[in-house]
């Protein structure tokens, strides 16, 4: 007797069809996986289980909850199903509390909706279901505020509302894909000890192939709406039949071909540089506070060579990177790059050899350029634009694979693939020895994510570029770099070879950044064209 | 059609309805505003004066129409001096975040803001003469501050996009930013707040003429037409009503224009479907 059964759902909105013939069932105690890269349906298919859809879905087809036909309920209905029989945690814990609300109150609140008892009470149960989400009372006490805990704590948080009502099922739309890997590792863990402690089913929804393989006992692989596989996890990894599911893991476990040169040329010296931020205390007169957000941060980055720099967030990467660029000065210490002094007043010829890629591809343009004007921005670092610019925009873009006919569009026109690549033309349009790759593929599908890596390994041998690649996503530093470097709370703990390093971590936080990944299995990874024998970090 | 843009257009076709009552009076009006025909005075709707006359027999549709020449155009260039100023205020204040001229800048505005404006507009207007240029002045002043703080605020959120980064990494100076991709991405902001503005503009006008701090006789303001008739509204209720109507529903369409637009500018809105 399943839980959650769904079946031959079909999704319309507005006449476009978002799902068709979706089936899938949750049992107790079980965890389901669905895997599906953005636009496959699988939050949808999600939303439409609690009946939370945009205006102008249609569904047909079955959905069964606990014995109830889910398309056939009144509003007021799937009001006590939602958070009673069915709990809900999101991908964003930053936007999915209340700021305004104490813990407390926002988790006693799913309470007292559901059943009519005293606020006294409610909070009782709101402290319980907090201590079952591991946020003990004498730590987090219930009249702590969203902002006073960590974005792991907020996930925590998020758990308790959703099982403060002990539902039968509980489903997670990419859980922890906002997370650092440490605390994902931990929130992974929690949702494993409810599935296992209270006997709720979960539907996991995620990207992450790895993430899905370690928790679930059933695997839903998603595409375009439909479901192109499904079935026991661990027997559908090794058999995998679908040609769009080979894809995945291949994509997954992707390996770019990379022939490093060894070059002894220096060409960025960063040498004990210190970043102080000043924070302003409360009140007119209240004075002022310095935060270090780097400490003493050396090191060198060769010609031809790719290195990594892995933290998680906050640890200094992006405020290090800025001072890279010359956007801010640093207070102690020196950052030298081409044998000149990087600062606010580096050189726009020497500039242009440092050029940068961002994470996220829907802000790095501006909505109202088209992209030879968004290419050929950093022309503005030479004394005038080339008579032939747009020749030259035109063949950049050629060489990231995209077409000629680019040039007159629109950034919202493209894919956010398409726009990462995009922003590698912009950063190349000067021919720059240097590039800072700032979480470039970190919000990109993972086959999509594959094709990048693909294109800057090779860009990196036609242009005989050296990369800083930035990144919390260790599986990608390891697929890249030469070296790599591990920074936590504004200092690099440990630097080497990237193998020697993710092989034999020195460092306890290296360890523990290494052990937090999720794994894919080591068997699983070892067929078609890989003959790599380690499990893939 | 759903709701917003239902707004903007019944906003759109008030809007054009007395903005081209205006423009045709340029060339044409149903009798001229500045002759007196005394005989005629005070006369209800008829079909040669189809809004009636006031209390020196002027035709009241011809005033209307004059007046709207007056309301707009007081309206709009306080607008234009208002977003002239204000709007590069705010994106100095914007780039310069935290500093002494965004201090200077921010307190200036809560300066400005912390008179009332009508006050301010009176005592203007007592010190340099009544006319319809001072009032201009006036409303101009106050609406500096509204621009400062809403392009200073839509600028803050830009400020932190990758692509000013990336302008930033390509050697741009915070001027040519603010200019190049700050100003073109806070302007639909800027032209929702512009019409609500421009119907605040007419009442501040209309306000002012009625006290009698706005344009002067002879030319017909819609503030002044209110105020001549408020003696004469138990027996001549038409005098009040028409220009009142006037002012309302050039407002009207003005503000439910700038609530369309706003809708149609608004990304999450376009982004909805996707």
């Amino acid at each position: 007797m399943s839980l959650l059964h769904i079946e031959g759902l079909n999704l319309s909105i507005h006449d476009t069809p978002i799902l068709k013939g979706v089936s899938l069932s949750v049992d107790a105690g079980q965890i389901v996986g669905v895997i599906g890269e953005s636009g496959s349906g699988k939050s949808m298919t999600a939303f439409a289980a609690l009946q939370l859809l945009p205006n102008g879905a249609q569904c047909s087809g079955r959905i069964d909850l606990g014995g109830r036909e889910v398309l056939t309920l009144n509003e007021a209905h799937l009001c006590q199903m939602r958070g009673r029989d069915v709990g809900m945690v999101f991908q964003e814990p930053m936007t999915a509390l209340n700021p305004i609300q104490s813990i407390g109150d926002q988790v006693a609140e799913t309470i007292m909706i559901h059943d009519s008892v005293s606020k006294r009470e409610a909070l009782e149960r709101a402290a319980d279901a907090l201590r079952r989400a591991e946020l003990p009372q004498d730590k987090f006490p219930l009249s702590r505020y969203p902002h006073e805990l960590s974005g792991g704590q907020r996930q925590r948080v998020v758990i308790a509302m959703a099982i403060a009502l002990r539902p039968k099922l509980l489903i997670a739309d990419e859980p922890t894909t906002a997370l650092d890997v440490t605390t994902q590792a931990q929130i992974l863990q929690l949702l494993r000890r409810l599935v296992d402690e209270e006997g709720m089913g979960l539907l996991l929804i995620s990207h992450d192939l790895a993430v899905v393989s370690d928790m679930a006992d059933q695997i839903v692989i998603m595409r375009q709406g439909e479901v192109v596989e499904s079935g026991p996890a661990q027997w559908l990894l090794r058999n995998m039949q679908h040609p769009y599911s080979k894809a995945l893991l291949e994509a997954s476990t992707h390996q770019p071909d990379r022939a490093p040169e060894d070059q002894e040329e220096v060409l960025l010296e960063v040498r004990d540089v210190v970043r102080d931020y000043t924070i302003h205390r409360k009140g007119w007169w209240g004075g002022t506070d310095t935060f270090r957000a780097v400490k003493g941060v050396s090191f060198q980055l060769r010609k031809g060579e790719s290195l990594g720099l892995v933290g998680e967030s906050g640890c200094g990467k992006s405020t290090l990177t800025r001072a890279i660029l010359g956007l801010e000065n640093v207070q102690d210490g020196e950052i030298r790059a081409f044998g000149q002094r990087v600062g606010r007043d580096f050189p726009n010829a020497l500039r242009a050899g440092i050029q940068v890629v961002f994470q996220d591809p829907y802000s790095s343009f501006n909505p109202r350029w088209k992209v030879a004007q968004l290419v050929a921005e950093p022309f503005h670092l030479m004394t005038q634009r080339p008579a032939d610019w747009r020749a030259r925009v035109a063949s950049v873009l050629d060489d990231v694979g995209i077409g000629g006919d680019a040039m007159d569009r629109y950034i919202h026109e493209f894919s956010g693939g398409q726009r990462q690549r995009i922003a590698i033309a912009r950063a190349l349009i000067l021919r720059p020895d240097i590039v800072i790759l700032d979480e470039a593929v970190s919000a990109l599908d993972v086959s999509i994510r594959a094709q990048i890596l693909d294109l800057l390994a090779e860009l990196q041998e036609g242009y005989g570029l050296s990369y800083l690649f930035i990144s919390h996503d260790l599986s990608v530093v390891r697929s890249i770099t030469d070296r790599v470097m591990v920074m936590k709370a504004g200092e690099i703990v440990e630097q080497g070879q990237t193998d020697q390093v993710f092989d034999a971590p020195q460092h306890d936080y290296t360890k523990q950044l290494i052990a937090a990944v999720p794994v894919l299995p080591a068997e699983v990874t070892q067929g078609g064209n890989d003959e790599r024998t380690e499990p893939v970090v | 059609m759903n709701g917003g843009n239902r707004n903007l257009w019944i906003g759109a076709v008030l809007t054009a309805l007395f903005a081209g009552a205006a423009l045709v009076s340029f060339l044409w009006v149903p009798y001229d505003v500045a002759s007196l025909d005394i005989a005629n005075k005070i006369k209800g709707p008829s079909a040669s004066h189809p809004l009636g006359t006031d209390h020196f027999g002027r035709d009241i549709l011809s005033m209307i129409m004059v007046g709207a020449r007056t309301s707009i155009a007081v309206a709009l260039v306080a607008v234009g001096i208002g977003m002239g100023i204000g709007v590069p205020l705010g994106l100095a204040a914007a780039a310069r975040k935290g500093s002494l001229l965004d201090e200077l800048i921010m307190r200036g505005n809560d300066l400005v803001f912390a008179f009332p404006s009508l006050l301010i507009a009176i005592m203007i207007t007592a010190v340099f003469g009544a006319s319809a240029l001072n009032a201009i002045i006036a409303i101009g002043i106050f609406n500096i501050p509204v621009f400062a703080r809403l392009t200073r605020s839509g600028a803050l959120s830009l400020w932190t996009r990758d692509y000013v980064m990336a302008a930033r990494v390509s050697g741009k100076g915070a001027a040519r930013i603010s200019f190049e991709h700050i100003l073109p991405n806070v302007m639909n902001l800027l032209i929702v707040q512009g019409t609500i503005q421009f119907s605040l503009g007419i009442l501040a006008e209309a306000g002012l003429s009625y006290v009698g701090l706005g344009a002067q006789p002879p030319i017909p303001s819609w503030g002044r037409m209110l105020a001549d008739s408020q003696t004469m509204i138990s027996f001549a209720p038409h005098m009040a009503l028409f220009p009142g109507l006037a002012i309302l529903l050039t407002v009207l369409g003005l503000n439910l224009m700038g609530d369309g637009l706003r809708d149609l500018f608004d990304p999450k809105l376009r982004r909805a479907r996707r």
